[in-house]
């Protein structure tokens, strides 16, 4: 990824200014992140490393998926209002490019570890965990605080979101206590991932002109305002699990502007290739 | 992905919850209103479809009843979880019910807010899930669950720890170490007071907070030892 790359324009709305859709490209971000975390931890289906956890991880891509399909019905409408033709869940689902994705990269990312070579490598459950817990620490407070949006759309979906997020937490804390202070391969696995990923919360925090526009017309909430809550959350934690936090300063992805990693595509190519060969197929 | 078609999916923050607004819609006349009362008796008879035991009303997922404008019976529903698979075959099974007690024409209308609640699961319904051994929610609005984080506890804990130790080998905490309750077998330690709904005692453990469906978590008793689901406060 590089300097010289810029993010694309969302089609049919490049030419509106970002006071017209900063909304709706907020919401899609929400979408965007709940569906991509959805659909990696439902990778999980089927291969759980125990019974309970199989199911466990099936239920909150569950939830995961269910709030990505309400925002997306919101986004629906609201794009609507500014070109007068609504988009249904599954075409922005499933007949969007990477590019037109707007999630944050931390949550594309295999459930591999950082040394794996490529985005087939063995799955980890420790990077599962550390990336569950990191983003339901943060989703606890975003949908806390979007609870009272100007958007009533949106402030009723996170008032539903915020149960789910907390026993999400919940989860993602318990395990990530459990392997943190469990044996020394999954101390050092724990330790290993909360390395790889942390850095990539920043671009959760990182305010840039969509989330700025929102927020002024108090539809968002600057994720910023958030980070001491957060921090807080992840520091006990942390602390509570044995492992310790690293330095994640300088390096900050970009998926929300639709730049994402190498594995995005593998990731989208699983998702959307069922629905494209077969368009409009109902079963 | 596919939104049932007659279902509305975002919330409509009017017409949810203000009787005043939805007598608007109500025709005063009494037969309309006897109408909207016979429609609520059939739908109370509709079972969930994942819990057959209670109804969509025993659940609080039926939310209203009225006339529309237009005449026809408005069956306004809220979805459990976000990602509740149940709630199209609930839509199909509302119209079912609504055509074979011949009620006339009817739309179904979701909302989502307020956001629904295990509040709202009615005392009939709570004891009709403890006879099918499914233990009841506490109450969110008594102790602002589901707040606090059940935990495994840390290793590191232990040697300080003045918890003793249960016949299965289990420690069970003793309120020392900021402890905030039972831990066992799973090393977990339980937040919520969750009684046994088969043999009554309270001494019980959780196993996994994901049970057999969204909405529940796995428990097991330590006095009768048999698993059991406990319905989660939402």
């Amino acid at each position: 990824m590089t300097a010289t790359l810029s993010p694309t324009p969302l089609p049919l709305l490049s030419n509106l200014p970002l006071a017209r859709t900063a909304g709706w490209q907020y919401v899609l971000r929400l979408a965007d992140n709940a569906l991509i975390l959805g659909q990696r931890n439902a990778e999980w289906c089927g291969h759980g490393p125990v019974l309970e956890e199989d199911i466990a991880l099936a239920n909150i891509s569950l939830d995961l998926i269910g709030q990505a399909r309400l925002l997306y019905a919101r986004a629906g409408e609201l794009e609507a209002e500014l070109t007068g033709r609504a988009r249904h869940e599954d075409d922005y689902a499933y007949w969007r490019g990477e590019r037109e994705f707007r999630n944050w990269t931390l949550l594309e990312l295999p459930h591999s570890g950082p040394l794996a070579g490529t985005a087939s490598s063995d799955r980890d459950y420790a990077v599962t965990i550390v990336r569950n817990f990191l983003y339901s620490a943060l989703m606890v407070e975003l949908w806390s605080a979007l609870a009272g949006s100007r958007d009533a759309g949106l402030a009723a979906i996170a008032s539903k979101s915020i149960k789910e997020a907390r026993y999400h937490l919940h989860h993602g804390a318990d395990w990530l206590v459990r392997l943190g202070d469990g044996t020394e391969l999954s101390h050092e696995r724990t330790q290993r991932a909360l390395d790889h990923l942390l850095p990539y919360m920043n671009e959760c925090f990182v305010p840039d002109p969509v989330e700025q526009e929102a927020a002024a017309q108090g539809i968002a909430v600057p994720t910023a305002e958030l980070r001491p809550a957060w921090q807080a959350t992840v520091e006990q934690t942390v602390a509570e699990a044995t492992l310790t936090l690293p330095a994640a300063t300088g390096f900050v992805s970009t998926g929300k502007q639709g730049l994402h990693s190498e594995h995005m595509s593998y990731l989208l190519a699983q998702m959307q290739s069922l629905a494209r060969a077969h368009p409009g197929a109902h079963w | 992905m596919h939104a049932d078609s007659d279902a509305d999916s975002h919330a409509d923050s009017h017409a949810n919850g203000h009787p005043d607004t939805r007598l608007h819609a109500v025709h005063a006349d009494a037969d309309a209103q006897a109408r909207a009362a016979r429609a609520w008796t059939v739908l109370d008879a509709v079972p969930d479809p994942e819990i057959p035991v209670v109804s969509i009303r025993d659940l609080g997922i039926l939310r209203e009843v009225a006339i529309a404008d237009d005449g026809a019976l408005e069956i306004v529903i809220t979805p459990t979880y976000s990602g509740c698979p149940a709630m199209a075959e609930i839509a199909e099974d509302i119209g079912r019910a609504l055509d074979q007690a011949d009620l006339g024409p009817w739309k179904i209308r979701t909302v989502l807010a307020p956001a629904w609640t295990t509040d709202w699961i009615t005392a009939e319904g709570r004891d009709k899930l403890r006879a099918y051994g499914i233990a009841p929610p506490a109450r969110c609005a008594d102790q602002g669950a589901p707040t606090r984080l059940v935990r495994f506890v840390p290793r590191h804990r232990a040697p300080g720890d003045t918890g003793a130790t249960n016949a299965t080998g289990a420690r069970v905490a003793t309120g020392a170490a900021g402890a905030t309750g039972a831990v066992g077998a799973t090393g977990a330690r339980a937040t919520d007071n969750v009684t046994c709904p088969h043999c009554g005692s309270p001494d019980t453990e959780p196993l996994s907070q994901f049970g057999s469906t969204a909405c529940k978590a796995l428990y097991r008793c330590r006095a009768c030892r048999e698993p059991f689901d406990y319905f989660k406060p939402y």
